[in-house]
């Protein structure tokens, strides 16, 4: 058993921090430093920086101008990257469908789009769920009829995150209604600038301009655009939650947030005049957690080991994603607590609070999502229930 | 980055689990609790003895394995399995890491060899009646006379305490702690046979002045930080075994989630408990990971200051997990089981009450959670 890194990891790691530490430009590291949102052009403008160093795409292969990583690079990437605050690129291009178009795509598919992915020129989100199509996504009922050389999309998306900076959507659509709700679904790539696609931003929980419904009114999507085969999108559908599971470990993001909560609780007086820190119930609290977390990281580790051996992440990544996300909402939940009545404030011009807690309530608000997305973690324990733990169907 | 065991590690994990299997089933354990004597079989400790496992963790020229904790505790895991109630722990992880860390060549001849070879039980004598879970004693004293030290003071709860043939006594020597190793039969010493809520038996051992002699000191020093050393290496062993113990409590209720039907279906269809079931899962594997980096850690020594806190962090976040996530796994098989359950004749309440055993051993979850919150201050 070797439960340390290599030497050539650690020296990977402090390669990694050392270019984070260089290359955020002062507006982004003052962000980074107090944990505060940052914009989607701020979000494009660092991955442009990392794009130029060759970083964009930590998980993609040198074939597809991706770093060619490991499996225990890429965790310790992430890890340095959600430690030091950076901006986390959005996924849905880079994590999402471009390993899909890898694997999946045609020539031309992957000549046309993983150029433009890498470089962040194109701006992807994702269409998937529905008014009516939550976690049984399978009934999703978005229409994509066959209209010689190309589909007419008819329907509604939502939850597609910042559509409203995006040039692409990749969509679930129905191509059929014949037999298993599951075997009429494509994957289907739709240029959001196409005659009647309508994006309607709203805010979420956090107040923030995130989400977004994109309506399709008989929008026509190119028969190129279609990825995989026809009425075969619900085998890439689960190909890229499987995916999606192994990066939502988020390690790093709650160890920073757990820093965080130390800070908070450091520079907090308590009734008695001394810092939050010093007393028992808070201190242990913080640490508790902390301890916890340590459990969930070696929990990472174990998997990371076994994809070191060329095994591929399997049902048993959908604890990560389950303890993972859990913590996350514990130590926003925390650091909540900690702030007494700061916690009441919400979007204020700085002052109101200390510059480390200004984003505390809306990312504490935004963050009930993790237990929902990428398949929620009710949807997790099904999984779990019936593909690891062997329990009988209802 | 690397869990798997080597070839000889998965060579004793499959010796010890086919004599778990075989040997040693859990109605060995019941009949053993049921009847009267030591609780625990001699010719089968002497047997362990035999195949080595008692050795494992002690150095070649003690007649020793030369093998580690993560050695340990894979014999543990799987003696956890199936509740087998010879003295590994107090004897192979307390009294032989006390005497491997502290003791003179002369005594570690004198006791290790006759431990090792299964002839000899010797426990552990530290915990007191109001010291809770402190390193170091607080009620037995020891004191300097003549050529030799008198010792004085009560230990309660000592494991194994009943049927071992010496002690290694931890008592306050001035401002210090010290080491000592004291015969059962030592004039002044008598013990009280003490049953525990898992089946075990141990003792309280009343020390009224017991006279031993100079050489009965653990001569290494400074005596604290064994103390710290030889809890961190109990608690250690406890989240082994806890795996063990957890693993099985688990296994049986994932099979009678598979079995048993109610309102015309499997109970085990119903989302309810499916989900409680994955909870389950879900502790177990935090449980076995962070066990791994516990045992992994456990033999820093306390010369190499960030090893040896980084050995205290991971074996106080395991041990609060043992006391959470292992106490949940514990309590909701209890729960699944539904009737049967509470019954003394399941099987999955032995396994329930060991599980709270080695929750009250080696420092508690707030124990620990302190630990380990001041280790992050500095």
């Amino acid at each position: 058993m070797e439960l340390a890194f290599t030497p050539e990891e650690e020296a990977f790691r402090a390669e990694v921090r050392a270019f984070v530490a260089g290359a955020l430009p002062p507006p982004l590291a003052d962000k980074a430093r107090d944990g505060r949102h940052f914009s989607m052009p701020e979000v494009m403008e660092w991955h442009r920086i990392l794009h130029a160093k060759g970083w964009a795409a930590p998980h993609w292969p040198e074939a597809h101008g991706g770093p060619g990583f490991t499996a225990t690079q890429q965790f310790i990437f992430k890890e340095e990257m959600e430690a030091a605050g950076a901006p986390s690129l959005s996924p849905f291009g880079l994590v999402m469908v471009g390993p899909l178009l890898q694997r999946f795509g045609t020539d031309a598919q992957k000549a046309r789009f993983l150029p433009t992915i890498l470089s962040g020129e194109e701006v992807w989100c994702q269409g998937y769920s529905e008014p009516n199509a939550g976690s049984d996504l399978a009934s999703l009922r978005c229409e994509a009829r066959d209209a010689g050389d190309h589909f007419v999309v008819t329907g509604q998306k939502t939850w597609t995150t910042y559509a409203q900076y995006a040039d692409w959507i990749f969509c679930l659509v129905r191509t059929s209604n014949e037999g298993k709700k599951q075997a009429g679904i494509s994957f289907l790539l739709i240029d959001l600038d196409s005659p009647g696609v309508d994006v309607k931003p709203f805010e979420t929980l956090g107040n923030t301009p995130a989400f977004c419904d994109t309506y399709f009114e008989g929008v026509k999507v190119p028969k190129e655009n279609l990825l995989g085969p026809l009425n075969g999108g619900w085998t890439l559908a689960k190909a890229l939650l499987g995916h999606e599971r192994t990066l939502v470990s988020a390690v790093g993001a709650t160890a920073r947030t757990l820093r965080s909560a130390r800070r908070i609780a450091a520079h907090t007086t308590g009734e008695d005049g001394r810092p939050l820190l010093e007393d028992p119930h808070w201190e242990g609290r913080i640490a508790r957690l902390e301890a916890r977390l340590r459990a969930h990281r070696m929990t990472v580790y174990r998997a990371l080991a076994e994809q070191q051996k060329g095994k591929h992440p399997g049902p048993e990544t959908s604890i990560l994603k389950l303890v993972g996300s859990e913590l996350v909402q514990r130590a926003d939940e925390l650091s909540m607590e900690l702030m007494g009545h700061n916690a009441l404030s919400w979007h204020n011009p700085p002052g109101v609070v200390p510059p480390y807690e200004e984003n505390v309530g809306p990312q504490f608000a935004y963050n009930r999502a993790t237990t929902i997305y990428a398949g929620s973690n009710e949807i997790q324990k099904n999984i779990i229930a019936k593909l690891i733990l062997g329990l009988p169907k209802a | 980055m690397d869990f798997d065991r080597t070839d000889d590690q998965k060579l004793l994990a499959k010796t010890v689990a086919e004599f778990a299997k075989k040997d040693s089933t859990v109605e060995r354990f019941r009949r053993l609790r049921n009847a009267e004597g030591e609780g625990f079989d001699r010719s089968v400790w002497a047997r362990m003895g035999e195949l080595g496992w008692l050795a494992v963790p002690f150095a070649e020229e003690l007649g020793g394995f030369g093998g580690s904790m993560v050695d340990v505790g894979l014999v543990l895991e799987e003696l956890g399995k199936s509740l087998v109630p010879e003295p590994y722990l107090p004897c192979v992880v307390l009294a032989g890491s006390a005497l491997r860390l502290a003791g003179s060549a002369a005594q570690q001849e004198r006791w290790l060899e006759a431990l090792l070879a299964g002839e000899r039980v010797l426990a552990f004598a530290h915990a007191e009646r109001t010291a809770r879970y402190a390193p170091e004693p607080r009620e037995t004293w020891a004191r300097a006379d003549g050529e030799g030290y008198v010792l004085s003071g009560t230990k309660v709860f000592v494991l194994a305490g009943h049927a071992a043939e010496a002690f290694v006594v931890s008592a306050r020597l001035g401002d210090a702690p010290a080491l000592f190793v004291v015969e059962a039969g030592a004039e002044g010493l008598t013990r009280e046979l003490v049953r525990f809520i898992d089946g075990h038996r141990g003792a309280t051992e009343t020390f009224e002045s017991v006279r031993v002699p100079a050489n009965a000191r653990l001569p290494a020093a400074p005596a604290s930080e064994v103390l710290v050393h030889v809890q961190a290496l109990g608690a250690a062993a406890a989240v082994a075994e806890g795996v063990g113990v957890c693993q099985a409590m688990l296994a049986m209720t994932l099979e009678y989630l598979k079995t048993r039907e109610q309102f015309g279906a499997k109970i085990g269809s119903f989302q309810a408990l499916q989900h409680r079931a994955v909870d389950m899962f879900v502790e177990m594997e935090l449980l076995r990971s962070i066990a791994l980096e516990a045992v992994g850690r456990a033999d820093a020594p306390a010369s190499d200051a960030a090893a040896a806190r980084a050995r205290q962090e991971a074996i106080s976040a395991a041990k609060i997990q043992l006391a959470t996530g292992g106490a949940f796994i514990a309590r909701q098989a209890i729960q699944l089981h539904g009737g049967i359950g509470v019954t003394d004749e399941h099987d999955v309440g032995l396994y329930f009450k060991r599980v709270h055993a080695l929750m009250s051993l080696f420092g508690d979850e707030a124990f620990h959670a302190r630990r380990f919150a001041a280790l992050q201050r500095t």
